[in-house]
């Protein structure tokens, strides 16, 4: 019986580790604006783009 | 004639706008204006044509011929301190509004500035906000060069003088969360080691070490949540007793600090479980009742006073050159330069000939008003067409408008508009009863049994607390504040739902509330013209920027363009026009008498209500386009069913000549004051409510500002819900005035869903204290009581308010 201690304190571990990923997405902002991530996810990821493949990319549009 | 040479009519690659193919042109691409094509061809060579292809027609009509001096104040030390959010050596920080952010596109372009800035570093947009965030190298550029580089791609941020010494609302919000997730984190875990409790499992003696790890780890989850969780209730109460006073947030702290103590006393003496799954799940519900409370909308402003609207800086001639100065650095003498569709910041005289004004802001009329050399001009108006020149009379606080601020109603509207709830009302008579009973049966228990008199004492406590009792007003209110919005009106917060409900008086403005400022009757009085005339009309019209003609263009949608030989526009006066050896002379009544050499006598005389504009064509009068206001659709029966039901004015800032014609409309209406100055409004109002009625106020412009402030509930009405409005309750959308009456009677149901699920969780306290008096008030009892009745009331409140608006045929989905 005497694991169930240790189960018991490894479980709470864990959800001491959930409520500190929680803390973690209020501090950074995650629940300040919760529309404009969804307009976000929508580009096109074209940061590493060099010009010519830009170029492709929109003739292909 | 030959049929003129038509151009394909198209729309702006940039922005949508109708325009002619063949005329500005790039790749292809048709383009309104030469601003709009310099955007696509600078995103164009920037790599950022994608900003065209999240979209459709993205853009907004550039204005051109930006003046580079107008942001000179940007490189003023004090005005940069007021607008970045911190600097370092490195790095600084600035946020800006801009009013034009719309779309997806706008998201994307405007979080890659970078590519057209090497000095930005990133950019964040809040999209319900309409604020970017801005990283920059302040070494490698400056505030000037951002700000340029905003406007000259169609996004000039709104820099005015208040949202400098904003407060951050944002870190509040955040605070709650945390809150509300320490809460329900030791609620679900004390929730989980009860269960031996629960499933009656401490009679065994083996599970006594059980037991004390339990308690252990109970209490150690527990005091957080009274710490942290609960802070604002505790702070709250001690606030209202030091002052004497008791509201909801007494009683429930006595819950809280009843239900902690007994818990901590039963499990360091050993002698129980303790409480700390209901004081746990007590305060993560209280929480989740404060998050629903919270609801704003974060694109609407309602507390924006003068400074909200006037500019932080104005162009100054000194010694015949231009430089721009902040506003308030403006002194008395001063020759201050206003362009087109700007603002004016304080009260002038006119220096120019003649000039346009749109008033539209204080007052709600959308005509713009001609103003000659010499006449008065006041802070608020903006300038319609052809610059103006004009001199400092006042200073920006003193002038007309901003000085209704320094009136008093305004310095204590916090202390005034603060609101006690009805459940603030009857939490003292809750608190006292509940402390009687409490002290009544500890009293009869140590007759009968004085080994428990003081668990008796305890549970009532624990018992009696308001949980479901806090939570019904702002579930209920939650859900009517949500409902309201989707129909379009839109609460500051629900706290004031309860003002609305109480109204027993109605008080209108006239212009821009009950008549529509923006679609003004547009008619043709005269000779008929001919397709072929009208054509040409529409074309002269499209090139002007008076906002006359720019009604008549919209006007005349199904006619076609044609090319101009020759255009000359006088601003604020008239137009003349050639095509094909067709003249048009277009403008005032005077201009087309002066323009076309006719005698005074053989035009129409001046009258009707509206403003006109006079056509000639090849030196023969045809007529006239007449404007006038239109009262907005259904407002006349509003009108009479408020005479029904409640006192209803009309105050209106029009000469009563005016009024009267207009009054006809609303058959035999005698509540009509008119001539009012914003200040007499304001008095009115007051004079109102000294009377003891409570007055609802719905008004526009600015001139009503003083009024919405003094009335009970001030609704201000907008056609354009991200534009203007001054600071009010809330905000109507205008083409939802004609339900206002329904809006009013759905405040009055929701205080009634209110009392009705007070009597709900008085029942369940009424069913605890009889378990609590008795002395069977047991964990588990209190553990299946607290909950239950806390959600019950939680959908209680909002599935009825869902089904009485649903009845009231209110929108209950967006």
């Amino acid at each position: 019986m005497g694991v169930i201690f240790f189960l018991i304190v490894f479980s709470l571990f864990v959800a001491l580790v959930f409520l500190g990923a929680f803390f973690w997405a209020v501090k950074s902002g995650q629940f300040d604006d919760s529309y404009t991530p969804s307009v976000r996810m929508l580009f096109d990821d074209k940061k590493s783009s060099n010009n010519n493949k830009t170029l492709t990319n929109k003739r292909d549009a | 004639m030959s049929k003129a040479p038509t151009l394909q009519e198209t729309t702006c690659y940039h922005c949508g706008e109708p325009c002619l193919t063949g005329e500005i042109e790039v790749h292809d691409k048709s383009f309104c204006c030469e601003g709009c094509k310099n955007v696509y061809t600078l995103l164009n060579s920037n790599d950022l044509c994608s900003y065209y292809e999240l979209d459709e027609n993205p853009g907004r009509t550039i204005a051109v011929g930006l003046e580079r001096k107008r942001f000179d104040y940007l490189t003023d030390q004090d005005v940069q301190h007021k607008l970045i959010d911190f600097k370092s050596e490195k790095t600084a920080s600035v946020t800006f509004f801009i009013p034009n952010i719309h779309c997806t596109s706008c998201v994307w372009l405007l979080e890659n500035l970078q590519k057209l800035d090497e000095g930005i570093l990133q950019g964040t947009v809040n999209f319900l906000k309409r604020t970017l965030t801005l990283l920059y190298n302040p070494s490698a550029t400056d505030l000037r060069n951002i700000v340029e580089l905003l406007t000259t791609i169609g996004y000039e941020p709104d820099l005015k003088l208040d949202k400098l010494n904003s407060a951050k609302p944002s870190s509040i919000q955040r605070g709650l969360w945390l809150k509300l997730g320490v809460a329900g984190f030791s609620f679900g875990n004390i929730m989980l080691f009860s269960f031996p409790e629960y499933l009656n499992m401490s009679e065994a003696d083996s599970v006594e070490t059980f037991k004390i790890f339990f308690g252990a780890l109970n209490i150690a989850l527990a005091l957080p949540v009274l710490i942290y969780s609960s802070s604002d209730y505790l702070k709250s109460a001690w606030a209202a007793i030091s002052q004497k006073g008791i509201n909801l947030d007494v009683p429930i702290t006595i819950g809280i600090l009843a239900l902690f103590g007994r818990s901590l006393y039963e499990i360091l003496s050993g002698t129980g479980a303790g409480y700390f799954d209901s004081f746990t799940g007590f305060i993560f519900f209280l929480l989740i009742g404060k998050v629903v409370q919270k609801k704003t909308f974060d694109r609407l402003s309602f507390d924006r006073d003068y400074k909200s609207y006037i500019p932080i800086s104005v162009m100054r001639l000194i010694n015949g050159k231009e430089e721009s100065v902040p506003v308030s650095k403006l002194e008395i003498g001063d020759r201050i330069i206003i362009r087109n569709q700007e603002l004016i910041p304080v009260d002038s005289v006119l220096e120019s000939e003649a000039a346009l004004i749109d008033y539209s802001f204080i007052t709600g009329e959308s005509a713009p008003i001609k103003t000659t050399k010499g006449s008065p001009v006041f802070a608020g108006g903006k300038i319609a067409g052809q610059y103006a020149e004009m001199l400092v009379t006042k200073k920006v606080e003193q002038s007309y408008l901003t000085s209704l601020w320094e009136n008093e109603s305004f310095s204590d509207i916090h202390i005034e508009k603060k609101v006690t709830g009805f459940a603030d009302r009857i939490s003292p008579y809750f608190t006292y009863t509940v402390l009687v009973i409490a002290v009544l049966s500890c009293i009869i228990w140590l007759q009968i049994d004085p080994s428990k008199a003081f668990t008796i004492f305890t549970a009532v406590l624990i018992v009696a607390c308001p949980c479901a009792l806090a939570l019904s007003t702002p579930f209920t209110l939650g859900s009517s504040v949500n409902i309201l919005s989707m129909n379009g009106l839109y609460i500051r917060n629900t706290d004031i739902v309860e003002g609305l409900s109480k109204v027993d008086t109605v008080v209108f403005d006239k212009t821009g509330t009950i008549t529509e400022s923006e679609q003004a009757l547009l008619r043709f009085k005269g000779k008929d013209l001919s397709k072929d005339e009208l054509d040409l009309v529409k074309s002269v019209c499209r090139a002007s920027i008076h906002p006359l003609s720019k009604k008549i263009f919209s006007h005349l949608e199904s006619h076609q363009l044609v090319e101009l030989t020759s255009y000359e526009e006088i601003p604020g006066k008239g137009i003349t026009a050639r095509r094909n050896g067709q003249t048009l002379v277009l403008g005032s009544r005077g201009f087309v008498i002066e323009q076309s050499l006719f005698e005074p006598e053989s035009l129409p005389k001046k009258g009707g209500i509206g403003s006109q504009v006079h056509i000639v064509i090849n030196n023969e009068y045809k007529g006239f386009f007449e404007f006038q206001n239109q009262p907005r659709e259904g407002i006349a029966d509003l009108i009479h069913r408020f005479k029904k039901m409640y006192r209803t004015y009309l105050l209106s800032g029009d000469n009563e000549k005016e009024g009267q014609k207009f009054a006809g409309l609303f058959g035999g209406w005698t509540n009509m004051y008119f001539d009012q100055s914003p200040q007499q409004k304001l008095s009115f109002i007051e004079n109102l409510t000294e009377q003891g009625n409570h007055v609802v106020m719905v008004g526009d412009g600015l001139n009503d500002a003083g009024a919405l402030q003094k009335s009970n509930f001030g609704i201000a009405l907008s056609d354009d819900m991200s534009s203007f409005s001054p600071a009010c309750d809330a905000i109507l959308d205008g083409d939802e005035l004609k339900n206002l009456d329904q809006f009013i009677q759905f405040g009055k149901i929701s205080m009634n869903i209110i009392l009705a699920s007070f009597g709900l969780s008085l029942m369940y306290n009424l069913t605890g204290l009889g378990f609590a008096v008795t002395g069977h008030l047991s964990p588990l009892v209190a553990a299946i009581i607290m909950p239950l009745s806390s959600i019950s009331v939680m959908v209680f409140t909002s599935v009825t308010t869902r089904l009485k608006a649903k009845k009231m045929g209110l929108r209950i989905w967006v």
